[in-house]
């Protein structure tokens, strides 16, 4: 059945009351029965709750071929959590057909690659797949599609009990004997822990990871004991250096900073620019340059942002800092300067990813966001964006917050340059939508600016403001002038991974590629 | 044009391709690209098209792609070519068979 995005959904995936994606806020005003979580009671007054090995928690926590285990990213390619708990699952507990349950993956995950050629890891569910991982699924090895989540659909996902999670891990910097974690103040820190949290409360059994065992209680915590059934520490949780990068710099790339200042131009040509306004950027190249730029709209006005969210990085930081920005409110860090901030720098707070973006929960942050800034690897001509797969149908990337903040925003701002060495990111059809084009309202490329057709409020601003704005369709034909009009790519039928919209209706497939010959 | 000896043109740098023609009988194409899914038939197309203007018929032709545009592509063809029969020294015949 044809979606609201044009895309054809296989009719065997629209079962048990699942739809297909019917435009933006279809699901508003409906009801959900949220699921509940079967946990041990432990009434009786526990010393520790230390376990010797995650063989030891696994076996403690009744762990099953069959079961659902979930992870966050926090530590992202640094993390060794993830290999670590498989590996005592698959190779010392001899467990099968296991799904996994994670914010997102990396390539830090590379060996699971291996438990899915084996038939032994049969589920993965996820915002992020690339590498190795992304590889095997597409060559169809998996033996369930993969089902892939924005932050904020994941979360929606638990709470009505589309995902059950049988055991939860928390890859934790910072632990007590009970298990109440902390993301600072160990030697794997990684800042905000916001991704484990909806996971930690809606999990049978939750298992905490540490490399850093301290006093209890172990305060303020971002995942509390009362959720923790067993607490493992090993040698270490992760790479620290592949954590959080040193400082995430502002790009000196000419192409980069010129797109940075018609994105804060298109900004400051809408009336949502105005004193305590609300703004959340990518850390990609153009987008976290845009910081520069506002910056200097801002004084140039009078004005200071009200508050920040998301993935936070050290010059939103420096932002508050100096007084520009009033409050941030983060999910995840991603350099040491975010780190050593969170919860220590006034007004830099935590929050789950429920709270940053779940559409089904009654006030997530996405929905009270005046200005998104997002990168993507392809845009067509309706909007529509692409962020998971390559231009030759891999999977190799992650919708993560792109399509919550996109469809939260009054104004979602999309900045890329027009071409990437052969691939034209602004192009006729992308290969799989993973933000629709309804959510997305202006584009900024190095050949010119484009406004979405359904946004002619914001097309008045630009043209008050005098800036100059081209039909998308002409970016489009810009674009395979120079590098060529590309083949359509060749699929097979079989479908290796469904994309939920963040409403949990199924907006695009990824399908099994077909081996390419030139002739 | 005739193949006298191996030649190489081109890097593996991104939005690059490294060309090498060696002596070979009627012609063969080695192709390799990361965009061999949605670009490897204009490839193809334009190395087989340059090779019938440089009047190219006997040669083994490798092309490692890295996502270079077309007006690449033919210049490393061009340029191995010229190489692998000492015609890159001097007088390339600009305009003519080189554009």
């Amino acid at each position: 059945m044809k979606n609201a995005v044009g895309r054809d959904i296989p009719e065997f995936l629209l079962k048990d009351g699942k739809e297909v994606y019917q435009g933006k806020n279809y699901m508003d005003g409906k009801f959900i029965k949220k699921a509940s979580p079967t946990t041990r009671r432990y009434e009786k007054p526990q010393e520790s709750k230390i376990v010797g090995t995650i063989a030891d928690a696994l076996k403690l926590c009744g762990a099953k071929s069959g079961m659902t285990f979930s992870f966050h990213h926090h530590l992202r390619d640094g993390d060794y959590v993830v290999n670590m708990v498989m590996k005592a699952a698959i190779e010392e507990l001899g467990l099968e057909d296991m799904t996994i349950a994670a914010t997102s993956l990396g390539a830090a995950h590379d060996p699971i690659a291996e438990y899915i050629e084996q038939g032994k890891v049969v589920g993965i569910q996820t915002s992020g797949i690339r590498g190795r991982m992304g590889e095997v699924v597409s060559a169809g090895k998996l033996k369930t599609p993969a089902v892939i989540r924005s932050h904020g659909g994941r979360p929606r996902a638990i709470e009505a009990g589309e995902v059950h999670i049988d055991i939860a891990f928390i890859a934790a910097p910072t632990s007590d004997c009970v298990g109440n974690c902390r993301g600072i103040g160990g030697k794997s820190d990684c800042g905000s822990m916001g991704y484990a949290m909806t996971d930690a409360r809606y999990a049978d059994r939750v298992v905490v990871v540490t490399d850093c065992l301290v006093d209890f209680p172990n305060m303020p915590a971002s995942i509390e004991a009362i959720d923790v059934d067993a607490v493992v520490v090993t040698d270490s949780i992760g790479d620290p250096k592949k954590i959080a990068s040193a400082a995430a710099r502002i790009s000196q790339n000419p192409r980069d900073l010129m797109m940075a200042e018609d994105v804060a131009k298109v900004i400051a040509s809408t009336p949502y620019f105005r004193d305590g306004f609300s703004f959340q950027t990518g850390v990609g190249g153009p987008s976290l340059a845009a910081n520069l730029f506002l910056e200097k709209f801002m004084d140039e006005k009078g004005i200071k942002m009200g508050w920040s969210i998301g993935g936070i990085c050290g010059p939103m930081v420096e932002l508050l800092k100096k007084g520009k920005v009033g409050k941030i409110i983060d999910v995840q860090d991603f350099d040491l300067d975010a780190v050593r901030s969170i919860n220590r720098t006034p007004g830099h707070y935590e929050m789950s990813a429920s709270q940053y973006a779940d559409p089904a929960n009654k006030g997530a942050f996405v929905n009270k966001l005046d200005f998104v800034v997002l990168a993507a690897l392809e845009i067509d001509t309706d909007f529509n964006v692409n962020v998971l797969t390559g231009s030759d149908g891999v999977l190799r990337g992650a919708p993560g917050g792109h399509p919550d903040t996109a469809a939260g925003s009054k104004c979602c701002v999309i900045v890329t340059p027009l071409i990437r060495g052969r691939m034209a990111t602004v192009c006729e059809h992308v290969v799989t939508v993973t933000t629709p084009g309804d959510c997305v309202d202006v584009l900024v490329t190095d050949y010119g600016i484009a406004v979405n057709p359904l946004r002619p409020d914001l097309i008045e601003c630009l043209d008050r403001a005098g800036i100059k704005h081209v039909p998308i369709e002409e970016l489009k034909e810009k674009a395979y002038s120079i590098v060529g009009r590309p083949d359509e790519l060749q699929w097979e039928d079989r479908v290796v991974a469904v994309l939920e919209a963040r409403d949990g209706t199924i907006l695009d497939v990824v399908r099994k590629i077909k081996p390419y010959t030139a002739d | 044009m005739r193949i006298e000896r191996p030649a190489v043109a081109g890097t593996l740098e991104s939005s690059d391709a490294m060309v090498t023609v060696e002596p070979g009988e009627g012609l063969s194409l080695e192709l390799a690209s990361s965009v061999m899914n949605t670009y490897g038939r204009q490839i193809k197309e334009t190395v087989l098209e340059t090779l019938k203007r440089l009047g190219v018929e006997d040669c083994f032709i490798s092309v490692v792609d890295k996502g270079a545009l077309d007006c690449t592509i033919k210049a490393r063809v061009e340029c191995a070519v010229f190489r692998s029969c000492g015609l890159s020294e001097k007088d390339i015949p600009w305009g003519g068979e080189v554009r």
